[in-house]
Formats: structure tokens, C-alpha cells, sequence
């Protein structure tokens, strides 16, 4: 037996071994600016979700050309929280992340207030300059207590109610989108019309999406939400949040809904097929709308002011974390990007409304064809001016996710609308666990 | 093992002009370092996880602050099992489970009987029952949430053919567990066909052919030659298909692309809840811990598993 034991001892240290060179390996990395390149050769690498359009509006492109040497590559992930999900994993083991990292408005919070020291303080490469050019809140919202800079803000989401001029006029509506603003200035006189649309409705037509779609339009409308200012977690007694629910299930009971999941393949090719008349669209809303409905949807979309006030819904930042290959190219990069002149170029091709207040300015008189030639410009313009200064916490996600799909219970599954608030209690009770 | 180890005798004798001791050294060592490749794998990605796991199991500790850890016992287990959704998902893992499991056996022991007869173009059939176990969980899923969406969907409009209302395969409990169901099955069965099919094989012509001399049928001869000669075989797929309906997790997380099983949890399985807990909330002490509960629960329901088929073997033995 003592040869048995002599094996299993040294399997053991070879098991040792191996282990401490797997864990070396992963620990090791490269070394910080080693890859670099000796030709000066520079390649930035980004790392996006959704659609930021950068590549789309042709930015890198003109980037590459203003500074030879340098290639920007993208990789981007169509759903946000998977992004999110895969970053956070990168970020804890600090490999495999690009030189720019995007980050959604929603995160901000959590990525300043737990993970600051996972990302470069941009303060270090002069940042500070350009707080001027930015709204107090957006920039804000990227900085820490200790005054670390962490990310550069792209976009905002301003909001306003896309619709479909067919669809309306079939259920003989009014069309005209002053008219329209008139009629729902109220989100009661919003139902109302919908309760209208519904009676006279095109067959497998509903007024809106999904009343998911419906909430998070209300609660953008918010200055607090789910914390308040102090950063205390408040959401089950704010009574704005429960106003945007009991509106979402009263939505819900009245069948004005399409009963849709937002992002999913249905919702996709539920734009396509008219399955519904009237969608909450933040700016960055369009491009997307222009995707799905394609070609054959132009002219028949037009915008006017969302019911209720001014909201916002969405916006992201672009940072450089701690790991990156190429820190200094990635910040000139990122302020290039965000820089008044791109956001507003950005904005006429692809409709993310800018941040960035120089260029708010430089895109007041824009109009989209694709929706009927609506000012979107001055629409969107006069909606982010108005927009609340958001209060942002580190579940604020996370919460969404759960109160959208307690109202999807009510919606698709007839739960009452107590039993569903109970889960989505539960659920959030997970979430911060 | 007592029975099958062989008796020791005395080694053979030593081939001349080497020295008998560092060679009767390595005949015994050398076994060991043949397998040592696969335990020293199985050491650092096998073990190790599985320990760490269970260390990491009795912390608090968030994917954001990984380097945070602050101890809690048996904090995560307790609030594990006073969390219903647990329940929920356990539920669920237990009836995706037979609902997956049972069909696909069935089927998969039938589609080997018709297979293992003469047939044209058998080598062709063998092969394309293969094809759906080759395809990637993702492509499937993916293909079958769009046959099985409610506006749309190809099964819808099947239905609607036969006069019957829209079903809303994401949304129903029963419907949205069924569907998921399906995929299992449409990945699995043909793989435990051909693993049917090769026990059947194995089983001694003769005893047909006896079978048919005594006028037995087709059905029957199935009935008393085929399922009692694959009793082992079954067991094994039995088994197999055990564990992965306990992990079961793509289909589920890839069918609505959503980490909670649906709005309300109607197919979350345990090995989603799992990662709803880790990488939607970035819970990873809570995650660790559903991690050892699903290992557990596999072994105490292998061990089940062995349990009864031992009991049929010792009964068949005593009759």
C-alpha cells in the first residue's frame, strides 16, 4: 500500500501544480502597455450594448483618418443586461475587458459607488475640462463622492409618444400630432383615447405595446424612484411609483395592451405587423423602430409630446476601466466621441439624442422623414430640457426588471394586481438580498 | 469488488538481465500514473470548485466586491430555503424533469426496437437520430421559441388550423413547461436511441429466434427478451438523464431569454435560479450555495436510483 500512498501524494502535487499554473495564467495578464506596438500602431478596442451607432454614422472612420496610427475595433451585445452581466464578471477578474467600456445610465450608480476603483479616474487625463459642456446631472452622475471622474456621458433618453398615423386613422382618430398632444396631455386622457382606439380598432391591433413599455415611460417622468435623495431605498411608499403602477394595471385590465415583451422576437416583428398603434419612445427609441419596421413603415410613424410631462428614459456613459490596454488613446477616443460635434452628427443619423449641451443647440431644427417629418429636434429638445435630474441607485435595474414583470402577470396572466405587487416585493427582496 | 479481485499469485518471473525490484516497483506503480492525467484534471476543475464552492457558499459575497467577504454560516442556506422561489424553481426542475425524461425514454426505447429490425437505409436513420444531440442548444432553442411564439408561431398557427385558440407557450405554466419539455426531448431522444439501440444488440440472437418458434409476437418478444435484456441499459440512461434534468439550464434560459424562468417564475429550473442569484443579482455566496443543494440533490437521487434497481436485481435474483 505504501506505493498507493507515494502515487497519491504525488498526484496531489502534480494536482498542485497544475492548479497554480492554471491560477497563474489567469492572474498573469498582459502587462500594462506592452501591447502597444513598437510601429505605432494603436488598436482601441470598444465594447458596447444596444445600438450606439458609432460605426453606423461612420465615427470611427473619421476618427481613424484624424489620427493615423490608430484603429478603433467594436464588439457590441444587443441586450444590455447581458452586457452587463459579462462585464461585471470581467471586471471582477479583471481580464478580458476593452478599452472602453460602455455603461448604461441605470448602472452608473453601481459603477461609481461600488466598482470607482475598477475604472480610470478621468480627472487624470484632464476631464475636468469639460464639465462645462455638460448638463450639472449627467455629468454628475458619473462622479463619485471622493470627485472621481468615471465615465465621459453619450447620450440622453428624451421622451415622446411614437405612433402610427394608419393605424389611428383606421380607428378614426386624430392624426395630426399637435392635436394628438392636446388629447393626451393627461395619462388618463392617454387611456381614454386608447380605450377609444380599442372599440374601433384594426383587427390584432392594441393602443400600446406592452404596459411594461407603459410604466417605465411614467416612472422616467420621476425625479426620485426607487431611492430617495439620501440613497435610502423608498420605492414601496413612493406614491409616484405606485400612481405609474395602478395606471399600468388599469391599462392592463382594459385590454388596451399588446400584451408584448419588450426586446423580445415577438416585439421585434410585432412592429413589422402592426400589433400595436402607440409606443413610448425615448430618442434613442428611433433608430430602432427604423430597424424592425424597415423600409416599409416609412411615412406611416410620426412623434408628438408625451402624455404627463417630460421624462427620460435611458443614456449611457463611456468609461475606461483599469485594465485597459490603451488608457490614454481610449480617453481621446471617448472624448472625441462625446464631443458636441459628433453628438450632434450622431443624432442626425442615427436619433441618440446628444448630452452634451453644445450640441442640443446645433440640432434644435432637425426633422426625421422616416416619422412624417416630425420636428424631432425641437420635440425631444424641449423634452430634455424639461426632464427631471434623476435620482440614481445601485438596484435601480434590478428593481425595474421585477415591478415590469409583476405587471406582465397582471397583464398576460390575469394575477390580481395585489398578488403580483407581492412577488415583485419578494423579488426585489432577492435582488438587494 | 471483493468478488471480481483476483487472487493474488506469485508474480511472474522477471525477464533476464533487468533488476527484478525497480521492475515489480513500477508493475505496481504504474496504474497509477496511467490514470493520473484525468484525477489531476479532475483535482484542479472538479475538486477544487466543488471545495471553494462550498467555502464560498457560507460568505456574503457580491460579484461587484469579490474581495469582500463577510462570513455568514449557514446564513445563505437558511434564506435559500425560506425563499419560494426556490420551492418554485425546485418544483418546477421536478416536473420539466418527468415531463422531459419520461417521453424521451419511451420514445427513444420504441424508435430503438424499429431501428434494430432489417430496415433500407438503416445506416442513414442511425445517423440522422444523432443529428439534433450535434446541434447547439442555443440554435435549437432558439428555433423552437420562434415556432412556439404566441403571434406568430408556427405551432399557433397549427392549432388555429384545427380550430384552436392561440396557446400562450411562454406565459402558461403547464404550456411554457411543455414547450421547454419538448427541446429536451428533441435534442435527447435519438442519442438514447443509439445507446438502446447498441444494448439491444448485445442481446443474444438465439433468444428471438426462440421466441418466435414458440409463437411469440413482435410486442411481445419486446415485452420478455428486449426490456429485461436492457435492464442495465436503462438504468444507465435512466440515470444520465436524471442528472441533466437536475441541471437542465440552456433551454429554459435561452426559450425567453430571461433569468427568471418567465414573469413569474413559471419555468425556472434550479440550475437557472442559480444563476439568477450569481449573475442576475451578483449574489455569488447565495449562488454557491443552490450550487451544493443541486449537488446534493443529484447524488441523494442517484443514490435513489441505484437503490431501486438493486432492489429489482436482488428481486429478479430471488425469483
Amino acid at each position: 500500500m505504501s506505493h498507493a500512498r507515494a502515487a497519491g501524494r504525488t498526484a496531489v502535487r502534480l494536482g498542485a501544480a497544475a492548479l497554480a499554473a492554471v491560477l497563474l495564467a489567469a492572474c498573469g495578464g498582459a502587462p500594462e502597455g506592452a501591447a502597444g506596438g513598437a510601429d505605432g500602431k494603436v488598436t482601441v478596442t470598444v465594447d458596447l450594448f444596444g445600438s450606439f451607432g458609432y460605426e453606423e454614422a461612420g465615427l470611427y472612420a473619421e476618427y481613424e483618418k484624424l489620427h493615423p496610427g490608430v484603429t478603433v475595433k467594436q464588439t457590441d451585445t444587443e441586450d444590455e443586461a447581458d452586457y452587463w452581466k459579462s462585464l461585471q464578471t470581467r471586471l471582477a477578474g479583471g481580464g478580458g475587458l476593452a478599452d472602453v467600456q460602455a455603461i448604461e445610465v441605470g448602472r452608473i450608480a453601481s459603477a461609481v459607488q461600488q466598482q470607482g476603483d475598477r475604472f480610470e479616474d478621468l480627472r487624470a487625463y484632464g476631464a475636468e475640462s469639460l464639465r462645462s459642456g455638460f448638463p450639472e446631472a449627467k455629468w454628475a452622475a458619473a462622479t463619485g463622492k471622493d470627485g472621481r471622474i468615471v465615465g465621459l456621458g453619450t447620450d440622453v433618453g428624451p421622451e415622446a409618444m411614437c405612433y402610427r398615423t394608419d393605424l389611428l386613422a383606421q380607428a378614426g382618430l386624430p392624426t395630426d400630432r399637435e392635436e394628438l398632444a392636446q388629447r393626451w396631455s393627461t395619462w388618463e386622457g392617454y387611456l381614454e383615447l386608447g380605450r377609444q382606439y380599442q372599440a374601433k380598432a384594426p383587427a390584432k391591433s392594441a393602443w400600446i405595446d406592452s404596459v411594461g413599455s407603459l410604466y417605465s415611460v411614467m416612472i422616467g417622468q420621476q425625479k426620485e424612484r426607487y431611492y430617495d435623495a439620501s440613497g435610502t431605498l423608498v420605492w414601496e411608499t413612493n406614491p409616484a411609483l405606485k400612481t405609474a403602477w395602478d395606471t399600468s394595471v388599469s391599462a392592463a385590465q382594459s385590454g388596451l395592451s399588446a400584451k408584448l415583451d419588450q426586446w423580445s422576437p415577438q416585439w421585434n416583428q410585432a412592429f413589422a405587423a402592426g400589433s400595436f398603434a402607440t409606443l413610448p419612445c425615448p430618442a434613442w427609441m428611433l433608430g430602432y423602430i427604423k430597424g424592425q419596421a424597415g423600409e416599409a413603415g416609412k411615412g406611416k410613424w410620426d412623434i408628438a409630446k408625451l402624455p404627463g410631462g417630460a421624462g427620460n428614459w435611458g443614456g449611457s456613459y463611456l468609461a475606461v476601466p483599469r485594465a485597459a490596454k490603451h488608457k490614454k488613446e481610449a480617453y481621446e477616443l471617448i472624448a472625441w466621441l462625446t464631443a458636441p460635434e459628433q453628438q450632434a452628427k450622431l443624432f442626425r443619423k442615427q436619433g441618440n439624442f446628444p448630452s452634451a449641451t453644445g450640441a442640443i443647440a446645433q440640432i434644435a431644427d432637425a426633422t426625421d422623414p422616416y416619422f412624417s417629418g416630425a420636428p424631432i429636434g425641437r420635440i425631444f429638445g424641449e423634452a430634455a430640457k424639461a426632464a427631471p435630474v434623476q435620482v440614481l441607485g445601485v438596484h435601480d435595474q434590478n428593481i425595474a426588471q421585477q415591478i415590469t414583470n409583476a405587471l406582465g402577470e397582471v397583464e398576460r396572466k390575469g394575477t390580481a394586481p395585489e398578488q403580483a405587487w407581492g412577488n415583485a416585493r419578494k423579488g426585489v427582496r432577492n435582488t438587494i438580498g | 469488488m471483493t468478488l471480481t479481485a483476483p487472487a493474488r499469485t506469485a508474480p511472474p518471473p522477471a525477464p533476464p538481465g533487468r533488476a527484478p525490484g525497480a521492475r515489480r516497483a513500477w508493475r505496481k506503480a504504474s496504474p497509477y500514473a496511467y490514470i493520473a492525467p484525468f484525477f489531476t484534471l479532475f483535482a484542479a476543475f472538479g475538486l477544487f470548485p466543488l471545495l471553494y464552492t462550498a467555502y464560498v457558499s457560507l460568505y456574503r459575497v457580491e460579484l461587484q466586491t469579490p474581495g469582500d467577504m463577510q462570513w455568514r454560516g449557514l446564513g445563505n442556506y437558511t434564506a435559500l430555503f425560506g425563499d419560494e422561489f426556490f420551492w418554485i424553481s425546485l418544483r418546477n426542475t421536478f416536473t420539466i424533469g418527468v415531463l422531459s425524461t419520461v417521453p424521451q425514454l419511451a420514445m427513444a426505447l420504441g424508435l430503438a426496437h424499429l431501428l434494430n429490425h432489417r430496415l433500407r437505409g438503416r445506416t442513414f436513420f442511425r445517423t440522422a437520430m444523432l443529428l439534433p444531440y450535434a446541434t447547439s442548444v442555443a440554435a435549437a432553442t432558439l428555433v423552437f421559441s420562434q415556432l412556439y411564439g404566441r403571434d406568430f408561431g408556427l405551432v399557433n398557427y397549427v392549432l388555429g388550423l384545427a380550430g384552436i385558440d392561440p396557446v400562450d407557450w411562454q406565459t402558461g405554466t403547464f404550456a411554457s413547461q411543455a414547450a421547454v419539455s419538448t427541446i429536451v426531448i428533441w435534442r435527447w431522444t435519438g442519442y438514447n436511441a443509439l445507446i438502446y439501440l447498441a444494448g439491444m444488440q448485445s442481446i443474444p440472437h438465439e433468444l428471438y429466434e426462440a421466441a418466435e418458434m414458440d409463437g411469440a409476437s413482435r410486442w411481445r418478444q419486446f415485452l420478455h427478451v428486449t426490456l429485461p435484456g436492457l435492464r442495465p441499459t436503462i438504468v444507465f440512461t435512466a440515470v444520465v438523464s436524471t442528472i441533466g434534468a437536475t441541471q437542465l439550464f440552456g433551454e429554459p434560459l435561452l426559450f425567453e431569454g430571461s433569468l427568471s424562468g418567465g414573469i413569474s417564475h413559471q419555468y425556472q429550473t434550479l440550475g437557472l435560479y442559480m444563476y439568477e442569484q450569481g449573475w442576475g443579482f451578483f449574489h455569488l455566496g447565495r449562488a454557491a450555495a443552490v450550487a451544493w443543494v443541486m449537488f446534493l440533490l443529484i447524488v441523494l437521487l442517484v443514490g435513489a436510483n441505484a437503490l431501486i434497481a438493486r432492489r429489482r436485481t436482488r428481486k429478479e435474483a430471488g425469483r
